[in-house]
């Protein structure tokens, strides 16, 4: 038996799996089994994916529907390209890669082949924002800025589960494109606790509070809830507003609620440009409010790889420094 | 003339009829480039005039479509992935009787059907928005599998230019076209050996070409792309080799830009061909005399 001390076990970037916290209640692969139910009712809905069909939950709709899942092989021009040729005959595919390379490698085809001419594809992009260690290849911290200039193109950054499961038949349904923000895995199951349903183009009240209100999305509306808790143990009320579709942007129901004395924060799992905190300040700018607003987001830079918990905390995404942040904003 | 049509076949036709018939479709189509050209002073007429031959032999022979619903869902699909090669397919879709030939002086103008680059939003029988090139290919290959998906028998036609296989995602979409069996999927690749900046060979090589298309898996016919008979019987090959085996094929045609006028053919060759005013009737008498030589031989 060695005597040497044994290292202190390194957290490594490898923990990807999942950023749920330990205990939390989960799901699987949430995405899979909702295209699996919507395809039962819905015969026009079919899965494509660029050689990530495993790592975006699609495996659980191929295996369900083989003769309705194609593969496009690790070619992102041609999955979305083909993806606006399905959709010409009728057919709602819904099509998986990483949000980088849906957001970055394909964008001329999202855009001309399918938001030009307003086509019902529905892209799936995994790991958006800060969901993996990875570092800027895998990172798609400004995946929603990049799709913000697109005409057409609707954006859904769903909190959990909940949020995904209902959103999935509602994206089907829709008529043009649409771009979900994909939370893959065990996925945690956050707003069953709350008086809610996903409605595609609405944010929700989740909770009142009469000192500061949280506008978030993503999985920073999971974080908002937890800080929101946190900071009622030092006497500060929070209200949570969970704005899940991106655009087009439910600026009535946010502004209602910004519009008021509480300090106001926008909560993101995305730079601090071009994403929730932008749309919520033109929002606020266009309607003429004199409003200051607090961005919690990730800096415009390229981010460290690592471990996600790390990562969280550094950038400050994580509860203990949105609880600081809130408190130094009310001095 | 109209040529509506469910099917292509035309029964107690012999190959002399059919090449006429195509030979004079091709005709009316450079004369309607010319036509459109002279409205706006400019515009792609040469390359419209070097792929006349490839739209007759689709819109004449090939392609089943209703011109009276150019949505009609069992149509045969033809993308125009090159949007700048419009001209030439506004000209097609008039001799198809799906845009009526009045409406060609149109071309280019304010609030027209017929923009200058092809938009399937713009026009109908327009299958998808070109422009951006190399993408034809990607949304005809997703095409061609959702029409198969659900038992359609309709087949997919994609055209491009030779500069379009400067794209990558050209390739990705030749791989996924083979990988998928794809056997009503056919690509027509007009070779006129030029593109933006000068000529292919001295922008981006990409020769060989017929090796390259092999090697993806693809059935490949290199022809001269404005010899009607040879480009029909390339169309009958690729039916009677490639399709029933669930291969795509791909018809690569050599055109010479201006074909039709030795005025253009002669001229130095450029993406955007000038035409002087007093021009544009030369060219059509020169197209008038040879098409009349032809049918008089």
């Amino acid at each position: 038996m060695s005597t040497t001390t044994k290292a202190p076990k390194l957290k490594t970037s490898a923990m990807i799996a999942s950023f749920a916290d330990p205990g939390q209640k989960t799901a699987p692969a949430p995405i899979g089994h909702a295209l699996v139910k919507a395809a039962e009712a819905d015969h026009r809905i079919v899965g494509l994916t660029a050689d990530l069909g495993k790592y975006t939950d699609m495996h659980i709709f191929a295996k369900a529907f083989p003769e309705r899942f194609f593969q496009m092989g690790m070619a992102e021009q041609l999955l979305f390209g083909a993806a606006a040729g399905f959709a010409e005959t009728g057919l709602v595919p819904f099509a998986s890669t990483y949000s980088v390379f849906a957001a970055r490698r394909a964008y001329d085809f999202l855009c001309l082949d399918i938001a030009e001419p307003n086509l019902n594809v529905n892209i799936v992009g995994g790991l958006p924002g800060l969901t993996t260690g990875y570092g800027p290849s895998h990172q798609a911290a400004e995946d929603m800025a990049i799709f913000r200039g697109m005409p057409n193109l609707t954006i859904v950054d769903p909190c959990d589960s909940v949020d995904i499961e209902q959103a999935v038949p509602q994206l089907a349904a829709s008529d043009g494109p649409t771009y979900l923000r994909l939370l893959r895995g065990n996925v945690p199951t956050v707003l069953d606790e709350y008086d809610y349903t996903f409605e595609l183009g609405k944010a929700k009240v989740l909770r009142g509070g009469n000192d500061v209100v949280f506008v978030s999305s993503g999985l920073m509306t999971m974080r908002a809830l937890q800080a929101a808790e946190a900071l009622a143990a030092h006497k500060v009320d929070v209200a949570v507003v969970h704005a899940p579709t991106i655009k087009p942007f439910d600026a009535a129901t946010v502004l209602a609620e910004v519009n008021t004395d509480r300090l106001a924060v926008t909560l993101e799992n995305h730079s601090v440009v071009g994403g929730l905190f932008e749309t919520v300040a033109s929002a606020v700018v266009t309607a003429g409010l004199g409003k200051r607003v607090v961005p919690v987001a990730l800096p415009d830079e390229f981010l460290d790889a690592g471990a996600l918990p790390t990562l969280h905390e550094r950038y400050g995404l994580s509860v203990p420094r949105i609880v600081a942040k809130v408190l130094a904003e009310l001095g | 003339m109209a040529l509506a049509q469910d099917t292509p076949t035309r029964t107690g036709e012999n190959t002399v009829e059919r090449n006429e018939r195509v030979t004079a479709a091709a005709h009316r189509i450079r004369h309607h480039a010319l036509n459109m050209g002279e409205v706006q002073g400019q515009g792609y007429v040469g390359q419209a005039l070097g792929a006349a031959d490839m739209f007759a032999a689709v819109y004449a022979d090939q392609l089943r479509f209703r011109a009276d619903d150019p949505e009609w869902a069992g149509r045969d699909r033809f993308l125009l992935s090159t949007g700048h090669y419009a001209i030439g397919h506004y000209a097609a879709l008039a001799e198809a009787g799906i845009v009526p030939v009045e409406e060609l002086e149109t071309y280019g103008s304010d609030d027209s059907r017929l923009p200058m680059s092809g938009m399937s939003t713009y026009t109908p029988g327009m299958e998808i928005s070109g422009g951006s090139l190399g993408h034809g290919l990607a949304v005809a290959v997703g095409m061609a599998l959702g029409l198969r998906h659900q038992g359609s028998p309709a087949r997919v036609y994609n055209f491009l230019s030779d500069g379009e296989l400067d794209e990558g995602s050209t390739w990705e979409a030749a791989m996924g076209a083979h990988h998928h069996q794809l056997g009503k999927l056919t690509a027509m690749v007009d070779i006129n050996a030029l593109q933006a900046d000068g000529k292919t060979d001295t922008v981006l090589r990409t020769e060989p070409v017929t090796e390259k298309w092999e090697a993806f898996g693809w059935y490949a016919q290199r022809v001269d792309g404005n010899d009607v008979g040879a480009l029909l019987a390339a169309f009958d090959n690729a039916a009677a080799q490639a399709a029933a085996v669930g291969r795509p094929s791909v018809i690569l045609c050599d055109t010479k830009v201006g074909r039709g006028v030795p005025l253009l053919e002669e001229r130095e060759k450029a993406h955007f061909m000038r035409i002087e005013e007093h021009e544009w009737q030369l060219c059509r008498e020169q197209l008038s005399a040879g098409f009349d030589g032809k049918a008089e031989r």
